[in-house]
């Protein structure tokens, strides 16, 4: 059953790409919803009007944090898509492969 | 014992061997693959030697086996390999059964061939006739209504080209009767199609235009027989007059290569010869696919077997070559061999020789018998699949002397440590020791598939390399923190910020004092304070002060331990004068001038600093040993071989890190200084002296030969004429000199490439960061998600491509460079031949490499 989309190689490439994407971005939301310090540089900021009060930068770099906590987990989740998607034509490879 | 920190103690050995049992024990010795032999008659060309008819013939055998290996490999039948088993070598008898199978197979193979050959080119010629027969049908065919064949042949050629033949057209229509009289002769033939517009032109100057050629190409390629390549051909027809005409357009057919057939003129007997024709294709189909079978039948047999056999006569071959080294004895009746043999492994060998006997039937057993020798033996070093990889990056430098001490051991943890300290990076690392983990982890399934990409074989080899490169570079990025050029805050930073919010608010940069309570006076527990990824103005400048002073400091210990490492070579070949002459002034040298500079470092971190509960304090104790203070260590190391002191600009400092500085540095440098003429004098001093001595006593060349070794690869002098040889030593000592003086300050900063190496990695994974993923973590909506999958994949692919590999390979060259020139070069000699053993593994591992 399935298509065979891509051959062996890339489906491994995409394999390998979406366990390492997985991994890094499920991090990397956590540490974003847990306000890392090291991360505040990666923060989306509005450059026209800076926030005028530290209340207001605060506000700001919630947002920021949060927002781009849940960025990290959709992308990691479109990789575990990736994931499925290569695991299952690698396995197609493999199988045929195997019987030739 | 400790084979691993020298090479194998090896003796030469004489092997007397029966005649009848020289076979069998030389094939026991290449399953072994312990025994190096000499070859004893280096005069005697190739084709004097006792064995070459044997060789001769295995020549040929493999010559046959490989033709039916091209065979089995143009039928693309897979050929069988069972692993794990191994033939043994056949006994000398086989050899004839062998020869007899293989000429019957290569016999038949080749009647095969050549019927096959002969039924193709037949069915080839059938073809080209269908298609002419078929082709010209359609010329005659488009002018069909002609009562005679030459009429419609003649329109055909009117209707065609009227500007041309104007001629004919007006002497085809005009007048029938002079029409048949005017009859035109035609052949027809098929040609290769890229010969065409040359035979046109061809036909057209020979023949000034009175011929008339029509071409037709076949659509379907068609088989050549003999190369067995699709060729594309052309059918072609063409209409003359007269018999030279027909000569000549015979003749330039020929030139062009072009085959001619006959076509009959009226259409029934072309028709009855097509039909004739398809009925002869079908029946030569049948024919060769027969052929073609038996083929088959007759390539699937032998590729069975063909390896196997190709490992038989290969390593009949390799029996054959080796017992061509041997001696004969006077009586014919043994043979001499001289070989290097392992000096542990004399047991296994004689229990293989008396193996070998007892399979050749032979009663008398073979004799090995040590000798004594004053050749330098072949360096053996026993290695295992972990440290083979790191004794061969010794060996690509040079094979050591025999019995030196071997870098290989050391190199195992300094190598990937050296390595890791240029690339540390949590992340890198990690993804680097996860590739040498698997291919550790698979290492059984992936030798077995015997991929034969060259870059691949590279990496395979170095699989505990590279395994260990990754761990460590984990390691020294935990240490600076450095994990994709983030840091991780595990412990909690040290650091705090005491400003307040219009501080904040109203300043572009601020700085976190560490002589106040923004730094809480004790350090993060493990490696570089995470707050420092976030100092944009002074992270860099910070951590090149460090890296700097950890290169130094590594290095300067590195060599030490080289330098300690030739006190092990001088103790054991007993040079007891270069432990005098040159490791104790080396030593000396290099700790009084640059280990002290490493206790300078130490001193200077110890030293100055902030002293809690006396912040911005400016009482002159505690501002002496605050960071204000502290001095720069290059200056000061510069002033000291300069035997200069400059007065502190601050006059609130000391001008000394400690009481007795100038004096202690005097006493060092001085004391450096004279080491030099002790290393570029004392040796031929000593040397001379004793050949003075000798003079006058008589020779004692034991013992002098004892006292002198052959240090450095100086020639020990003959007192014959010991004039010449004395000037040699001095140059070679004023060489080996020179090189340590200027080597030794040249080589601590070349230990600066650690750091170099380490803030250039830092850079590029911070410029990868923040020019691409950054990018992704950007948006202002959840949108950013999508952007974000697609720029890891991105950012993924530099990272591996630029940081691990491209940045790995570079510090993996500079990291060979410091082992081979800074490290080595202060006891390795590297002057040793290889150990190169009779084992048939060998053998037949680069002969597979050598065929494919």
């Amino acid at each position: 059953m399935g298509c065979k989309l891509c051959g062996p190689k890339l489906s491994l490439c995409g394999l390998v790409l979406s366990v390492w994407g997985i991994i890094q971005l499920t991090l990397m939301g956590v540490f974003y919803y847990i306000r890392a310090v090291a991360l505040l540089e990666d923060l989306p900021f509005d450059e026209k009007n800076p926030p005028h009060s530290i209340e207001d930068f605060v506000i700001e770099v919630e947002k920021g944090y949060t927002l781009n906590a849940q960025n990290c987990w959709i992308a990691a989740l479109l990789y575990l898509i990736t994931l499925v998607v290569s695991g299952h034509q690698f396995w197609l490879n493999n199988r045929s492969s195997v019987s030739m | 014992m400790g084979s691993l920190f020298r090479s194998e103690e090896m003796t030469l050995c004489q092997l007397f061997l029966q005649s009848e049992a020289a076979y069998a024990c030389v094939s026991e010795l290449g399953e072994l693959g312990l025994v190096q032999f000499r070859d004893l008659n280096p005069d005697v060309n190739a084709f004097q030697r006792k064995f070459v008819n044997e060789v001769r013939r295995c020549d040929e055998m493999e010559r046959k086996l490989r033709y039916l290996e091209k065979e089995i490999r143009r039928d693309g039948i897979p050929m069988l390999e069972i692993p794990g088993e191994c033939p043994e070598a056949p006994q000398p008898r086989e050899m004839i059964d062998l020869e007899a199978t293989f000429e019957k197979l290569e016999n038949e193979l080749r009647e095969v061939n050549q019927n096959a050959e002969a039924l193709k080119r037949n069915y080839l010629e059938l073809t080209e006739l269908k298609h002419i027969l078929r082709k010209t049908q359609v010329f005659f065919d488009e002018h069909e209504g002609g009562a005679n064949t030459t009429e419609s042949m003649t329109r055909a050629l009117i209707s065609d080209d009227p500007n041309r033949h104007m001629g004919h057209v007006q002497l085809g229509l005009r007048d029938k009767q002079e029409s048949l009289e005017f009859l035109p002769c035609f052949v027809a033939g098929v040609i290769l199609r890229e010969r065409i517009p040359a035979f046109e032109r061809m036909l057209w100057r020979a023949c000034r235009g009175n011929v008339f050629l029509r071409q037709a190409e076949i659509d379907t390629p068609l088989e050549d027989p003999s190369s067995s390549d699709q060729v594309y051909k052309s059918v072609f027809i063409i209409f003359f007059q007269g018999d030279q005409l027909k000569t000549r357009v015979k003749k330039i057919c020929e030139g062009f290569r072009a085959t001619l057939y006959p076509c009959p003129e009226s259409p029934a007997d072309r028709r009855e010869m097509a039909m004739g024709v398809m009925t002869r294709i079908e029946d030569l189909n049948t024919v060769l696919g027969q052929t073609q079978d038996h083929r088959h039948r007759v390539l699937v047999a032998a590729a069975k077997n063909i390896k196997n056999w190709f490992v038989k006569v290969r390593k009949i071959k390799a029996i054959y070559h080796t017992l061509n080294l041997f001696n004969l004895d006077v009586t014919q009746k043994c043979l001499i061999a001289e070989c290097w043999v392992p000096a542990l492994d004399m047991e296994t060998i004689q229990l293989a020789l008396r193996r070998g006997t007892e399979r050749s039937g032979s009663s008398v057993p073979p004799i090995l018998n040590r000798m004594e020798t004053i050749e330098d033996p072949p360096t053996y070093n026993r290695t295992n699949k972990f440290t083979s990889a790191f004794q061969h990056l010794i060996y690509a430098y040079g094979v050591a002397t025999y019995r030196e001490v071997n870098p290989a051991p050391y190199t195992v943890i300094t190598f990937p440590f050296l390595f890791a300290v240029m690339f540390g990076d949590l992340g890198h690392g990690a993804i680097m020791a996860a590739f040498g983990f698997w291919m550790c982890y698979k290492e059984k399934p992936l030798q077995a598939k015997k991929i034969d990409s060259e870059i691949w074989n590279i990496f395979f080899g170095g699989r505990y390399i590279i395994l260990l490169m990754g761990l460590f570079s984990m390691y020294t990025g935990l240490i600076y923190n450095d994990i994709f050029s983030k840091s991780l805050n595990i412990f909690g930073s040290s650091w705090r910020n005491n400003y307040d919010g219009s501080t904040l608010q109203s300043n572009q940069l601020l700085q976190l004092n560490p002589d106040s309570n923004d730094y809480l006076q004790y350090p993060y527990p493990f490696g570089i304070d995470p707050v420092w990824q976030l100092a944009e103005a002074n992270k860099i400048i910070f951590m090149n002060g460090y890296k700097m002073k950890i290169s130094i400091i590594i290095g300067v210990f590195h060599m030490l331990f080289g330098v300690c490492l030739s006190l092990w070579n001088h103790l054991y070949f007993k040079r007891r004068i270069s432990i005098y002459v040159e490791f104790i002034p080396q030593i000396l040298f290099l700790s009084l001038l640059f280990f002290y500079m490493v206790l300078l470092m130490f001193i200077k971190w110890t030293t100055y600093g902030a002293t809690p509960g006396h912040f911005g304090s400016q009482d002159p104790d505690i501002v002496k040993t605050s960071a204000f203070c502290a001095p720069s260590i290059l200056i000061t190391f510069i002033n000291m071989m300069l035997f200069k002191h400059d007065k502190n600009t601050r006059p609130q400092c000391d001008d000394f890190m400690f009481s007795g500085q100038m004096f202690i540095q005097k006493l060092f440098v001085i004391v450096a200084l004279l080491c030099v003429p002790i290393m570029l004098f004392g040796k031929p001093y000593f040397i001379m002296r004793e050949q003075k001595q000798r003079a006058r006593q008589g020779h004692q060349p034991v013992e002098g030969n004892a006292e002198n070794g052959t240090a450095g690869g100086a020639p020990v002098p003959a007192s014959g004429h010991h004039d010449e040889e004395i000037t040699e030593v001095f140059i070679h000592q004023a060489i080996h000199t020179i090189e340590f003086v200027l080597g030794s300050v040249s080589h601590t900063a070349s230990y600066l490439r650690l750091w170099a190496l380490s803030l250039a990695h830092a850079q590029l994974a911070e410029v990868a960061w923040n020019m691409l993923l950054r990018k992704g973590l950007m948006s202002n909506d959840y949108q950013g998600g999508i952007f974000l999958y697609v720029v890891f994949a991105g950012w993924a692919a530099i990272s591996v491509s630029i940081l691990v590999l491209m940045e790995g390979l570079s510090a993996f060259l500079h990291t060979l460079r410091l082992h081979w020139v800074e490290f080595q070069s202060k006891f390795y000699g590297g002057e040793g031949y290889l150990f190169q053993p009779f084992s048939f593994e060998i053998i037949l591992d680069s002969a597979g490499q050598a065929e494919e």
